[in-house]
């Protein structure tokens, strides 16, 4: 067992969890603060998925492995439901580069806040433009800014996460330690400072929301990388003389991309609703660029004159936030079977 | 108790040291020359040079980090640029708006979820469960801000029972001033609390499968009493830890709350500073920010120990 000592503490992350006990928020506290359960960054939609996010639970079903799971999806009504609003979302992007019914940024002051009508399909902003077309764009703009965001957290996350399993020792230590101090600055903070300092836009509140999100994926990658570390056929696999990077690739990663996939669908959702919320206090998306937040926040202004202006991109922005938690509350409950039986 | 609170104040301390390190980094460091930021590009040399001296910004950094944790220790945060007046002043001005508001809403927050959540997992299942469950699932989806307009739409723009904004001060009453603070609370509650809900039925749920609940249920103890008695106990051990997760969502949601409704709370101070480029406000507010998220979370874990002893044994 000369192999194993470094271990030894790797099992004590799983034991207390119970596998798949529902509110994974519960467990790791037990665990100090290393890591502090998926909610921990909390925006709101993060305790979402509360209800069983498999990251403390060991799960190493891999997604390819389930025959029948298209089927099983088809049948799974929040997969569904999400998966329709995700699609939409994506579909108006796509649709946005190549037409829009109006140009989002051309200016008609005598058409201005109009009711929506045949022509306007939801009517137009105090500017004359077509509030449908900005919609559009405006969805385009928030795939941008949730696909960059989460691929760094993704990436520099789950890199030093899979090192924390990886080496153990004093590394770990480093790295959650430095990623509990991260943990004192939510979103909307981090983000601030970085404008305070370089100015409002879209690149700085991107990288803010970016930087947010790495120490949540390290944690989670580290928690369920050392589950998988403990397990028999990576003992087996040591035994076969693999080193740690080989492991690490062979059989860390792929048993936790379903965690993985999970954690990207709501951190999409809540880097979604971190950038309309920066965008709507005028540090984030900058004009003309059309962005829900903002288009939000002009709307404001005109309460009393055009009340529907303000109803508008909150919906998009709640139908994309709710699919994207759906889709993933449906991919955790197919990848994760046991912790769908449990609900 | 005593080892494990003696290692969660270590903690406490060293979390806050590296916050405030990397504020001080973000904020004084990052910007190079803090004076030019503050000043405008269109400053003269001269002002800036100025400003440099009075701020202190020719000293090494280690120094002006030690001046800052030490005048924070003691009170003394400087002076705000943009409003000549000291900081500490300023904020605890801002605060006397900011404390009272993220209590109003943590309270909502937890009657509001512990209402729901208890309710939808007795009734589990049923059409209340899951109209329940509907509502929550698509509350969490509602930017706390949208909520707030959409509060605004109906009760001040429709209904006119409440104004659409700002605050009378509390030297006008407390009333007014509650009054004024309701819409707020209640936009920074709603989506918290459709959080919380989910969270608190599925703890109370789980809690009903354990064995022990089925032996209270058979040695004859009513379906109320066992509820009370063994269920919310253990049930509520992962709704406080997310409470205390969300305190420092709600903290950081009254920045953009306070703006929809044109307080003037701490989150309002920190984006006017940002406006004014006064990086010493923002500075000591973001710390303070940060510094109350640290507490709130190591209060909880302290709580936790107090209601779950096994966490003690585990962590020592």
């Amino acid at each position: 067992m000369s192999a194993a000592p470094g271990r030894s503490q790797a099992s004590s992350h799983r034991s207390p969890q119970g596998e798949g006990v529902p509110v994974s928020a519960a467990p790791g506290r037990s665990q100090a603060s290393s890591h502090r359960s998926p909610q921990g960054e909390g925006i709101p939609v993060s305790a979402a998925p509360g209800e069983g996010t498999p990251v403390s639970g060991a799960t190493t079903i891999s997604s390819h492995a389930t025959p029948g799971i298209w089927r099983r999806a088809l049948h799974h009504r929040s997969f569904v439901f999400g998966g329709v609003l995700t699609a939409l979302l994506v579909f108006s992007a796509l649709l946005s580069m190549f037409w829009t019914p109006w140009s989002p940024y051309e200016m008609n002051l005598p058409g201005k806040l109009q009711a929506p009508s045949e022509h306007h399909w939801l009517g137009t902003d105090i500017f004359g433009r077509d509030v449908a077309s900005l919609l559009l764009v405006g969805a385009r703009n928030s795939i941008l800014v949730g696909v960059i965001a989460v691929s760094i957290g993704l990436f520099i996350g789950t890199a030093l996460g899979l090192l924390a399993a990886a080496r153990r020792g004093w590394v770990e230590e480093l790295i959650m330690r430095l990623s509990d101090f991260t943990f004192a600055f939510p979103a909307i903070l981090s983000a601030i400072m970085m404008t305070a300092v370089f100015g409002a836009g879209i690149v700085n509140s991107i990288i803010a929301i970016g930087i947010f999100n790495i120490p949540t994926f390290a944690r989670i990658t580290r928690a369920s990388a050392n589950a998988t570390w403990s397990r028999e056929f990576v003992l087996a696999a040591r035994a076969c003389g693999k080193g740690p990077w080989r492991i690490t690739f062979d059989h860390i990663l792929p048993n936790i991309m379903s965690v993985l996939t999970v954690q990207v669908t709501i951190r999409f959702a809540i880097a979604i609703l971190a950038e309309a919320a920066l965008s709507y206090l005028g540090l984030g998306t900058q004009p003309p660029q059309p962005s829900w937040g903002r288009m939000l926040a002009e709307a404001q202004t005109l309460m009393f004159q055009a009340p529907l202006l303000a109803v508008f991109p909150g919906v998009a922005i709640a139908m994309a936030v709710l699919g994207l938690n759906l889709l993933g509350d449906g991919l955790r409950d197919l990848m994760d079977p046991r912790l769908a039986r449990k609900r | 108790m005593g080892p494990f609170l003696f290692k969660r104040i270590l903690t406490l301390i060293g979390t806050l040291i590296g916050a405030s390190i990397v504020v001080f980094l973000v904020l004084e460091i990052l910007p190079g020359n803090a004076a030019e930021i503050m000043m405008g590009p269109d400053a003269s040399p001269d002002v800036v040079q100025a400003l440099s001296t009075q701020l202190g910004l020719d000293r090494p950094a280690w120094e002006r980090y030690w001046n800052w944790v030490t005048g924070m220790l003691t009170g003394e945060l400087g002076n705000s640029y943009a409003y000549s007046s000291p900081v500490s002043e300023l904020m605890l001005e801002r605060l006397s708006l900011t404390i009272p508001l993220a209590i109003m809403a943590m309270c909502l927050t937890t009657v509001l979820a512990l209402v729901v959540g208890i309710y939808a997992a007795a009734q589990h299942n049923r059409l209340g469960d899951v109209g329940l469950m509907g509502v929550t699932q698509v509350g969490i989806a509602i930017p706390n801000f949208w909520f707030a307009i959409l509060l605004i739409l109906l009760f001040s723009v429709k209904l006119q029972w409440f104004s659409a904004g700002g605050f009378p001060g509390w030297s006008e009453g407390v009333l007014p001033g509650l009054q004024a603070l309701m819409l707020p609370a209640l936009s920074l509650a709603f989506v918290q609390a459709a959080i919380l809900a989910r969270i608190t039925r599925s703890a109370v749920l789980e809690v009903m499968r354990e064995d022990y609940v089925r032996t209270a249920r058979a040695k004859g103890l009513s379906q109320r009493a066992t509820l009370w008695g063994h269920v919310l106990r253990n049930a509520m051990i992962p709704v406080i830890t997310v409470m205390g997760l969300q305190s420092a969502e709600l903290l950081a949601g009254t920045i953009v709350v306070e703006n929809v409704f044109y307080l003037p709370g701490l989150g309002r101070l920190i984006f006017q500073s940002i406006s004014n480029r006064d990086l010493i406000v923002v500075r000591n507010c973001v710390m303070f920010l940060a510094t109350m998220v640290v507490v709130v979370n190591f209060i909880v874990d302290v709580l936790y120990a107090v209601i779950d002893p096994r966490v003690k044994a585990s962590d020592i």
